[in-house]
């Protein structure tokens, strides 16, 4: 259970910076009068949006950070053999990482009101991170016409469970991406598409972070890292 | 009092919110039914949290009538004796409970204690209550299938949930375990909404240590249950591989009828820690908001402001932060490393310390204050009595040498039924008669409301203190049928008797309430606009039941916290939360 308490340590963290902003030592009982705080004002302002994905975010985070603790716990184990990654996945990366490029890209053209960038970002995004999908699951059938099926050996199961929860989390994302550029279609100007293209791209880029995580702890390269949390957790 | 050095009494220009961003219901169907209004969700999420509760209800009696009257009952037999505790324990704790405190409460109180006109995301606040719907339904259709619902306990431990001894195997695990995914994607939905609320929809004024300790145990509760019930989606969606496509993320290698079975590798322990990292946060998204809610009653109706209000916040943060690293004390008889025992045994003796110092304050708000014995006040003062009860014994399994003897007896019953199962159910409780007036804009009858509370109260000890006695004589739970045993004496059948008994007359009282609801919705005394005399904003709504966008036109400023009763120099005995401050008064107050 040691990535998630990392995760929730990191969470507290974060919790903890902001409520030390929040005047909690005040004395409300002795303060009458409207204070003004410099939060901005109205509930459906972009700032709240963007709030709230950071929650999602922070709830999603939490989802792969308890797959990570499950397979670490379970990898301890005596007869645990792991699964050999197909190349493939390397490429799918890259794919993924021109995604999160392209959606940046979106993010910035929106910011300097040039429509034409927005739209080039968010196809090229749209495209990629379908393409990273589609490579998946050919990583998938590489390992199934190799012998490695879900039920066959823990590490199978643990692998297809993973890489099939990002490849949903990315999908949804792919839906608030299409609607965008669905906006975007319909002739919607830069100003309205604005604050769901600067989602999209935080959105994309906390899954290309969550998946280079999985990438690292899949192929071992966490190994050593994970071995020294647990030697100072234990 | 003192007045804030940034503070400018005059000149606050009043927040009006242009009408294009409200959203309006435009046919009787999205008014009442697929409303994105976040009253109206509260309402459907109540309704159905008590519908299903009645469910449980009912299957509690039938498992009180096995357990006083063993033999008697030819309908019940050790199968079903298995799937009435799972389906009732599991109803109770997550689709009641929590769906009622942070589905139902949190819709209807966040937004109105924190002057919003609704939720940020009113759209996604209806999907939630819609997926909910559907959870509930899933679930309750595992009564129908074949093989009925599952008995795997409600904790569902494997490898026995998806083995062939347990109930319920063919379609009860799997349709409970979609319930359970089902659920947890909607209250994300619904906890996105509560937080984002609390955090960027107040109005001004309202800091965070203005806002009234039923915000502040909602929110917490919720953060809290953001981060904890992934860990049940995991385990879920892992179980449920394993009884489908015959994964081994849970299962060991294993003889089943003599046979070995297809799985092999697999590590229940896994299960359980995920299971209860969700767990145990659980016992406190379900016990926060009640801490907020008694703490709202208590110093409405003692007439008092809350005592050490600071106090309070930080406790609910610090059991809040607490919940999350002490989940292995449901797993003591699991077996593990004897220093994990400990520090696990450790940090559960230590959240008891900000527990401790809500309770004192409960108490010291009561200390000298002009008590009121409503009903709300009431059944706040019998959730104190009963939280301290359920949180000693607490005190005692928390430790791993007391604990592994009593851990499958009667007696760890009897202790979460106190502690998680009478006591937030008396915060609900207190909380409807409470908030009921501005629900409906009628009284609940009072008669009847007094029946139920003593009837409730007392039966409620009945059933739940006689039980830690008969745990501690070596009792064992999950049992259908004692049978004769040399260390159970006859007079515990005979109290066994009794406490199924004093069930039934409770189980029967809740109808009385029942009734009371619909009733009084049609023949209850008009309540006006604040019935209580209340300072927070809920109160303070320029119409009862408050309209579509709750404040007419104008937001409401917020002046002062939500404790003002019987300030020194007030006209009345209640300042409310947006009446602006008087020099006079302020001046009157002056040491």
């Amino acid at each position: 259970m040691s990535a998630i308490i990392l995760f929730m340590a990191g969470v507290a963290a974060i919790a903890g910076w902001w409520l030390s902003q929040q005047r909690l030592t005040a004395k409300p009982w002795l303060e009458e009068g409207v204070i003004v705080d410099l939060r901005e004002e109205s509930g459906s302002s972009p700032q709240a949006a963007k709030i709230g994905l950071g929650v999602f975010l922070a709830v999603v985070g939490s989802l792969f950070a308890l797959f990570i603790s499950a397979y670490s716990m379970r990898m301890n184990m005596v007869d645990w053999r792991t699964l050999p990654l197909p190349a493939l996945l390397w490429f799918n990366t890259g794919v993924l990482v021109l995604s999160s490029v392209a959606l940046q890209w979106a993010y910035i053209a929106a910011r300097r009101d040039n429509m034409d960038g927005v739209i080039l970002g968010l196809v090229g995004g749209g495209a990629s991170a379908v393409t990273f999908l589609v490579g998946q699951l050919l990583a998938w059938r590489q390992l199934n016409a190799a012998g490695y099926f879900v039920a066959s050996n823990p590490a199978n199961s643990f692998f297809y469970l993973i890489t099939a929860a990002h490849g949903l989390h990315l999908m949804g994302g792919l839906v608030a991406l299409g609607r965008t550029t669905a906006k975007v279609w319909r002739g919607a100007e830069v100003a309205q598409v604005r604050v769901s293209v600067e989602l999209c791209a935080i959105y994309w880029h906390f899954l290309l972070l969550v998946w280079l995580v999985l990438l690292g702890v899949l192929t071992g390269w966490t190994d050593n890292f994970v071995d020294i949390c647990r030697q100072l957790l234990s | 009092m003192v007045d804030v050095p940034f503070d400018t009494v005059a000149g606050v220009p009043p927040a009006e919110v242009g009408e294009v961003e409200l959203y309006h219901p435009k046919s009787w169907w999205t008014r009442y039914v697929f409303s994105q209004d976040a009253k109206v969700i509260a309402v459907q999420y109540s309704i159905t949290a008590m519908a299903i509760g009645m469910v449980a209800l009912v299957l509690s009696w039938l498992m009180r009538l096995q357990l006083g009257f063993p033999g008697t009952f030819s309908f019940i037999d050790a199968n079903q004796y298995l799937q009435f505790i799972t389906m009732h324990g599991m109803i109770m704790v997550i689709y009641l409970l929590t769906a009622l405190f942070l589905g139902g409460f949190g819709n209807y109180l966040i937004p109105l204690m924190v002057g919003a006109r609704d939720m940020v995301f009113p759209y996604v606040n209806m999907l939630s209550y819609w997926v909910y719907l559907l959870a509930v339904l899933v679930l309750a259709s595992t009564f129908f299938v074949p093989g009925g619902p599952t008995g795997a306990g409600w904790t569902l431990y494997p490898p026995q949930a998806i083995l062939s001894g347990s109930p319920g195997q063919d379609w009860g695990i799997i349709l409970m375990l979609a319930s359970l995914i089902l659920f947890i994607i909607g209250f994300t939905m619904g906890g996105l909404n509560y937080v984002v609320t609390v955090l960027q929809a107040r109005t001004r004024g309202m800091t965070l240590m203005r806002m009234p300790l039923t915000v502040w145990g909602i929110f917490t509760a919720t953060v809290m249950a953001l981060l904890a019930f992934p860990a049940l989606f995991v385990a879920s969606v892992m179980l449920l591989l394993d009884r489908l496509l015959g994964t081994s993320f849970f299962m060991p290698t294993l003889v089943e009828m003599g046979e070995l079975t297809k799985y092999g590798g697999g590590s229940p322990i896994l299960f359980q820690h995920l299971f209860w990292f969700f767990g145990h946060p659980e016992v406190y998204i379900v016990a926060l908001p009640a801490f907020g809610i008694i703490s709202d009653l208590i110093s409405t109706h003692a007439r008092k402001n809350i005592f050490g209000y600071r106090m309070m916040v930080w406790a609910i943060v610090a059991i809040g932060a607490l919940s999350f690293i002490v989940w292995a004390h449901h797993m003591y008889v699991s077996g593990m490393h004897p220093y994990f025992g400990f520090f696990f045994a450790t940090t559960t003796l230590i959240i008891a310390i900000p527990t401790a110092i809500k309770v004192y304050n409960w108490v010291l708000t009561l200390w000298r204050g002009d008590i009121h014995l409503t009903i709300p006040m009431l059944f706040a003062l019998a959730f104190i009595i009963t939280f301290v009860n359920g949180g000693l014994t607490g005190l005692f399994l928390g430790n791993v040498v007391v604990d592994v003897p009593l851990s499958d007896t009667m007696f760890v019953v009897a202790h979460f039924h106190m502690v998680m199962g009478i006591a937030p159910i008396l915060a609900v409780f207190g909380g409807i008669y409470h908030w009921y007036p501005k629900v409906t804009g009628r009284m609940l009858n009072e008669v009847l409301g007094r029946f139920h509370f003593w009837v409730t109260f007392l039966g409620a000890y009945a059933v739940f203190f006689p039980m830690h006695y008969l745990g501690l004589l070596g009792m064992p739970r999950r049992y259908h049928d004692i049978g004769e045993t040399s260390f159970i004496p006859a007079s515990a059948h005979d109290l066994n008797a009794f406490m199924s008994v004093a069930a039934l007359i409770v189980g029967f009282a809740q109808l009385v309430f029942i009734f009371n609801l619909i009733w009084s919705l049609f023949k209850g005394k008009e309540a006006g606009g604040n019935p209580w005399g209340a300072t927070s904003l809920e109160w303070q709504t320029p119409e009862t039941p408050p309209g579509h966008g709750n404040w007419g036109k104008e937001l409401p400023i917020v002046y002062r916290w939500a404790y003002d009763y019987s300030v020194p120099g007030a006209a009345r005995d209640f300042v409310p939360q947006n009446e602006p401050p008087t020099r006079l008064s302020a001046q009157g107050a002056h040491p």
